[in-house]
């Protein structure tokens, strides 16, 4: 049972997205991506399994030219981020990718990254060795970002569980502390009950 | 020479650029022009300017086809240094309203009637918080050639 106190976070955390929402709908709509996924937040919080659908699937090549297909991360906690190297506000995120994948890369989690520049490992390339990207980073495709909803705003973050579900979606520059918050959630969620075994997963907050 | 304003409008309503529609134009044969784009973007959005801060950056730039009108010379104007919360120093930007001039010369040889003058502007755009894709729109202006 969940305690009192994450009951009302969860809450709190509910109604700031909606109100966020509210004001980000009264300036641009809905987009497909939140028609696609069912949500229409600036900052969404983890939401509940039964409301969570598939994350599509794709395949693209990383920088060495190796194939990168999400399902392959099933069982994994995935942060799926679509960038740009034009987007200011996505080097921001950045640095925090690096600590996430750094800190948790041994508890079952991963940080893609796709990015949507034009002229694609062009630019792309020289920025991944310039920044010492410690994960991994594709080039995205039409197809693929229209799988995603058409990705018109960047950043936008996917957090996908490890049943290869979207559990959140962060359009926007979101703090690097909402960010740890998923991936705890999700990484601290039972592990997906394969023949009625529920596995409990590993203790990941520090005391 | 004869000072013009000319204005668009774009259909997708996910441009946070806009331009009003075109007004009609009237140029003499073998005379200058200019071609004001008065361009609005929504509150809150920048777009660098033709001249970005960092080379990752995509600038504004207006592209004219080739067409009746020679020599198109391109003047954006000057841009707003802003500082935003996702970089340490303050970028080239332009926000709220702004015009992109553009010089034209009627050849001595053209002649007279209407013609269509097409361009591309292609714009990149921010809030403090999130980016655009970029964007390219057609921008098309009727002109009338006279004697």
């Amino acid at each position: 049972m969940p305690s009192l106190y994450n009951q009302i976070r969860v809450i709190v955390r509910y109604i700031a997205a909606a109100t966020v929402l509210c004001a980000a709908l009264s300036i641009t709509g809905c987009s497909s991506l939140e028609r696609a996924f069912g949500t229409s937040t600036v900052k969404a919080a983890v939401k509940a399994e039964h409301d969570r659908k598939p994350a599509p699937d794709f395949t693209l090549k990383d920088v060495h030219g190796k194939p990168v297909k999400l399902s392959d991360y099933r069982g994994k906690v995935v942060l799926l981020n679509f960038w740009a190297t034009w987007c200011g506000p996505c080097k921001i995120e950045i640095p925090w990718f690096m600590d996430f994948e750094q800190t948790y890369k041994d508890k079952n989690f991963a940080v893609l990254g796709i990015s949507l520049d034009e002229d694609g490992w062009e630019s792309v390339k020289p920025y991944i060795e310039e920044k010492k990207i410690n994960y991994r980073v594709m080039v995205g495709t039409e197809q693929v970002a229209t799988l995603y909803g058409e990705v018109d705003s960047l950043p936008t973050t996917f957090m996908i569980d490890r049943e290869g579900r979207v559990a959140a979606v962060h359009i926007g520059l979101v703090n690097k502390s909402e960010y740890n918050h998923d991936i705890l959630e999700l990484l601290e969620a039972p592990q997906p009950n394969r023949g009625g075994i529920v596995v409990e997963p590993v203790l990941l907050r520090t005391k | 020479m004869a000072l013009l304003s000319s204005l668009c409008c774009f259909g997708q309503s996910s441009n946070v650029l806009t331009l009003a529609p075109p007004e009609k134009v009237t140029a003499k044969i073998g005379s200058a022009l200019q071609v004001k784009l008065p361009l609005e973007l929504r509150p809150g959005y920048h777009c660098n300017s033709n001249k970005p801060s960092d080379e990752y950056l995509i600038p504004l730039k207006l592209t004219w086809a080739p067409g009746p009108l020679e020599s198109p010379e391109v003047i954006y104007p000057p841009p707003q240094m802003e500082k935003y919360s996702f970089s340490p120093t303050p970028l080239s930007v332009y926000s709220g309203n702004f015009e992109l001039l553009t010089k034209f010369k009627v050849s001595a040889a053209a002649m007279p009637g209407q013609v269509i003058i097409t361009g591309k502007l292609k714009y990149q755009a921010c809030t403090d918080r999130m980016c655009l894709q970029p964007k390219t729109i057609d921008v098309s202006i009727p002109i009338d050639i006279i004697k």
